[in-house]
C-alpha cells in the first residue's frame, strides 16, 4: 500500500475511534499491522532527532515538563501526549501530526515510553538522547523482579547513540553508566541534606553502597519548600515557583532539566526556561487539585510503596480529610503485598475517613495493623467517594488512589465541576 | 507486672525482604500484643551471632543478589535451625527462604544452590514465571489466599507434608497441586499477600506453638478479625 494510502486509512480509523469514543492505540494498531515501518520513517527525519524517557516513576510528568521546556527554547516538539505510551500509542500520536505525505511538521520527538515496551523500541529506532529516571516495584507481576527491570533500562541507555542522562540517587540506575562507553553521561541527584527524604526499596532494608554518589551531576535539586524550589545547575543556581508539588514531581524536574541541557547545549537560554518552569502543572492527575464546594481535593496516584511513601511524605494531613482507594485491575498491578511496605503511621493522628476501591478491605486491614483510625470502608468507588464528598463537605481534601481508581474518580468529580479548567 | 515476652527472630531482614515479608512479622508482633504478650523483634543478618533464645523464625524472599549474599551464612546456621525445627519451635518460610530450606535449588543454567535440607524438597529454576493470585485449602487451616510470583518450581520429596492443595493458581509446580511444604512446625510457602494478615489463623498457629512451647499453655483471647475476614472474602473473588 502507498504510504499517503497508509496514513488516509490511519487517520480515517483515529477519527471513527475518536466518534466511538474508543482508546487512543486503535489506530496505531491499524497503522503498525499494514505499515510497520511508518513510526520508524517518519521520525527518521527529525532535525533533533528522538528522546526516551522511561523508568518505573513519574514518566509522564517529567515527559510533559521536557516537552514544555525545549519549547520555551523555541523547538516544535512532537510527543505522545494521549499518555498511550506502548509503540502503537506513538502510532497513534504521530497518525495526529502527520500531513497526507505522513511529514512531521517537528524538530524533535519526545516520547514516554514503559520499559518494556522501550527495550523493542530502542532495537527499531535508536534515540538520540534519553532519559533514565528510576526502577521502583511498580507492577513487578507484569515484568518479574527488579533486577530484570533494571536490565531493561540499561538496554535503553546502550541503543542511545549522543548523551543518556541518569538518575544518581538510584543505584541500579547511576550504576548504567558503567555500560556505557560512546554516550556522553549526565546526572541529576539530590543536595546532601535532602536524600534522606527518598529512600529507594533496597535502602529501607539494605545498606547500599554510597560509592554511586560521589560523581558530580549536572543539576542537583538543593533545597525546596512548598512549591518553591532551588537547583544547582552547573555552577548556578536556579530559583523557582512551582506549580507542581510533591518531592518526587519537583525531583523530576531536576531530571528534565538536566536532559533539556543536554539536548539544548549551551545555547540554552535560562531566562526562558526558569520562566516556563514555574508555570507548568502536573499532568493529569499527578498531584492535581480540583475544587469541589469551594474546597480543594488533592488526587495523588500511589503506584508503588516508594510513592506511596513519598506521598505521604509529602503532604500535611492535618486539616484535611483523607481518601485512600486501591484498586488491582491489571493497570494497578494485582499483588497487594506492596501496601504492607508502606508505614501509615503519620495518618494515625488525623485519621483516614475513607477506604475505597476493589481492595479497599487490604488497605483497611493494613491502617488496622499501624493503628491508624479509619471510619468507612466500601469497595464501591463511586458510593464511596459521594458519601467522602458529602461527610467532608466543608474541608480541603486529598484523596491517594491507583492509577485505576484515578480515572473513575477523575470521572466521577468531572460531573461536579469542569476538572480541566479547575486545574489549579 | 511486666508481660511475658515473646521473641522473633526475623531471618536475613536486610536481604531477603520484599512484597511484603515485612507484614508477616508485623502481624505476628501485633498479634502477640493484643494477646497481652510482649513481642521483641531480632533482626538476623549475614554474620550476626545466632540468638540462644527465639521462639518464632520468619523468612522472606529476596532477589538473586540478596539469595547469593545470605545462602553461605544460612548453611552455617542450620544445623541450628533443623534443631529448633526438631524440637517444635514455629517457623515462615516464604518463597526464596523456602527454597533455600529444601535439599537445592537447580538454576535454570544448571547451577546447583545448596539448601540446608530441613524440608525434604527439590526446587528447579524454569524460564516460566508463575505468578498471580492464589487460593489453596488445608485441612488446618481451610481457604489460604496469598499472591505468587516464582520461577522456580518446587518438588516434594517423601519425608515432608504439603502445606495447601491449589486451588486456583499454580503452586509449588506445575505437575501437582501441592503448594509449600510443612515440617513439624516449619510452614514453608509461594505466598505473598502478605501471608498473615489476610489468614490470620495461620499467624494464630505461629503464636499459639511458640507460647505453649514457652509457657506451657495459651488461652487465646477473642480479638476483632472483622477486617480481616472481609479482606479474605473480597481477596477469593478476585481473578488470577
Amino acid at each position: 500500500m502507498s504510504k499517503p494510502l497508509v496514513t488516509i486509512l490511519g487517520k480515517t480509523v483515529k477519527h471513527i475511534a475518536k466518534l466511538r469514543g474508543g482508546g487512543s492505540a486503535l489506530p496505531g494498531l491499524v497503522v503498525e499491522r499494514i505499515d510497520p515501518q511508518f513510526i520508524k520513517r517518519t521520525l527518521a527525519g527529525l532535525p533533533l532527532g528522538v528522546v526516551v524517557i522511561s523508568g518505573t516513576n513519574g514518566k509522564t510528568t517529567t515527559t510533559k515538563m521536557v516537552v514544555e521546556l525545549l519549547e520555551s527554547q523555541g523547538l516544535r516538539v512532537f510527543t505522545n501526549r494521549t499518555g498511550s505510551n506502548f509503540t502503537r500509542g506513538v502510532a497513534a500520536a504521530l497518525l495526529g501530526e502527520v500531513n497526507l505525505r505522513g511529514e512531521l511538521a517537528a524538530d524533535i520527538a519526545v516520547l514516554e515510553l514503559d520499559e518494556a515496551h522501550a527495550v523493542h523500541f530502542v532495537d527499531a529506532i535508536p534515540p538520540r538522547h534519553s532519559l533514565i529516571l528510576n526502577v521502583m516495584r511498580d507492577q513487578l507481576d507484569r515484568f518479574g523482579e527488579i533486577d530484570h527491570t533494571a536490565g531493561l533500562l540499561r538496554h535503553i541507555a546502550i541503543k542511545t547513540t549522543d548523551s543518556v542522562v541518569l538518575n544518581r540517587e538510584d543505584p541500579q540506575i547511576a550504576d548504567i553508566a558503567k555500560s556505557l562507553t560512546n554516550q556522553k553521561v549526565d546526572y541529576f541527584g539530590l543536595s546532601d541534606n535532602l536524600r534522606s527524604l527518598f529512600p529507594n526499596d533496597d535502602e529501607l532494608h539494605a545498606k547500599t553502597t554510597k560509592s554511586s554518589r560521589i560523581v558530580p551531576a549536572g543539576v542537583v535539586l538543593d533545597n525546596f519548600d512548598d512549591r518553591f524550589a532551588t537547583f544547582v545547575v552547573g555552577d548556578q543556581t536556579l530559583q523557582t515557583s512551582l506549580k507542581i508539588s510533591g518531592i518526587y514531581n519537583i525531583y523530576n524536574a531536576a531530571a528534565a532539566i538536566a536532559l533539556v541541557h543536554s539536548i539544548v547545549g549551551k545555547n540554552l537560554n535560562q531566562s526562558r526556561l526558569i520562566k516556563t518552569l514555574s508555570s507548568i502543572t502536573p499532568a493529569f492527575g499527578r498531584g492535581e487539585t480540583i475544587i469541589i464546594d469551594g474546597q480543594p481535593v488533592d488526587l495523588v496516584l500511589v503506584k508503588n510503596p516508594a510513592g506511596f511513601r513519598l506521598g505521604l511524605q509529602s503532604f500535611n494531613p492535618d486539616h484535611h480529610a483523607t481518601m485512600i482507594a486501591i484498586n488491582d485491575n491489571y493497570a494497578d498491578g494485582r499483588d497487594m503485598s506492596w501496601l504492607w511496605d508502606v508505614n501509615f503511621a503519620s495518618l494515625t493522628e488525623y485519621g483516614v475517613a475513607q477506604v475505597a476501591g476493589s481492595r479497599a478491605y487490604d488497605m483497611a486491614l493494613r491502617l488496622q495493623y499501624d493503628d491508624v483510625p479509619f471510619s468507612h470502608v466500601d469497595t464501591n468507588l463511586k458510593r464511596a467517594l459521594k458519601h467522602f464528598l458529602i461527610v467532608n463537605q466543608h474541608q480541603p481534601k486529598r484523596i491517594y488512589c491507583t492509577y485505576t481508581a484515578m480515572l473513575t474518580i477523575r470521572r466521577l468529580l468531572a460531573k461536579l465541576t469542569d476538572v480541566e479548567v479547575a486545574i489549579k | 507486672m511486666s508481660q511475658p515476652i515473646i521473641k522473633i527472630l526475623h531471618l536475613y531482614a536486610r536481604d531477603m525482604n520484599i512484597y511484603g515479608d515485612q507484614g508477616n512479622v508485623l502481624t505476628l508482633k501485633k498479634r502477640l500484643e493484643w494477646y497481652g504478650y510482649q513481642p521483641e523483634v531480632i533482626e538476623y543478618n549475614p554474620g550476626d551471632k545466632f540468638p540462644d533464645d527465639v521462639d518464632i523464625i520468619v523468612g522472606g524472599g529476596g532477589q538473586d543478589s540478596g539469595q547469593n549474599r545470605t545462602q553461605k551464612d544460612l548453611l552455617s546456621i542450620g544445623p541450628k535451625l533443623k534443631q529448633l525445627a526438631n524440637a517444635g519451635t514455629p517457623m515462615l518460610m516464604i518463597c526464596g527462604m523456602y527454597q533455600l530450606f529444601g535439599k537445592f535449588f537447580k538454576t535454570s543454567s544448571g547451577e546447583i544452590i545448596e539448601g540446608i535440607d530441613l524440608f525434604d524438597i527439590e526446587t528447579y529454576g524454569k524460564s516460566e514465571r508463575l505468578i498471580g493470585n492464589i487460593i489453596t485449602k488445608s485441612e488446618e487451616f481451610g481457604d489460604i489466599i496469598g499472591y505468587e510470583n516464582h520461577s522456580g518450581q518446587t518438588f516434594l520429596g517423601h519425608n515432608v507434608a504439603t502445606f495447601g492443595r491449589v486451588r486456583m493458581g499454580a503452586g509449588n509446580n506445575l505437575i501437582d497441586a501441592s503448594e509449600g511444604a510443612r515440617y513439624h512446625n516449619v510452614i514453608g510457602t509461594y505466598l505473598h499477600g502478605s501471608l498473615l494478615p489476610k489468614n490470620p489463623a495461620i499467624a494464630d498457629f505461629l503464636i499459639e506453638k511458640a507460647i505453649t512451647k514457652k509457657y506451657g499453655q495459651f488461652e487465646k483471647p477473642t480479638i476483632n478479625d472483622t477486617i480481616a475476614t472481609m479482606a479474605h472474602k473480597f481477596a477469593m473473588r478476585r481473578p488470577r
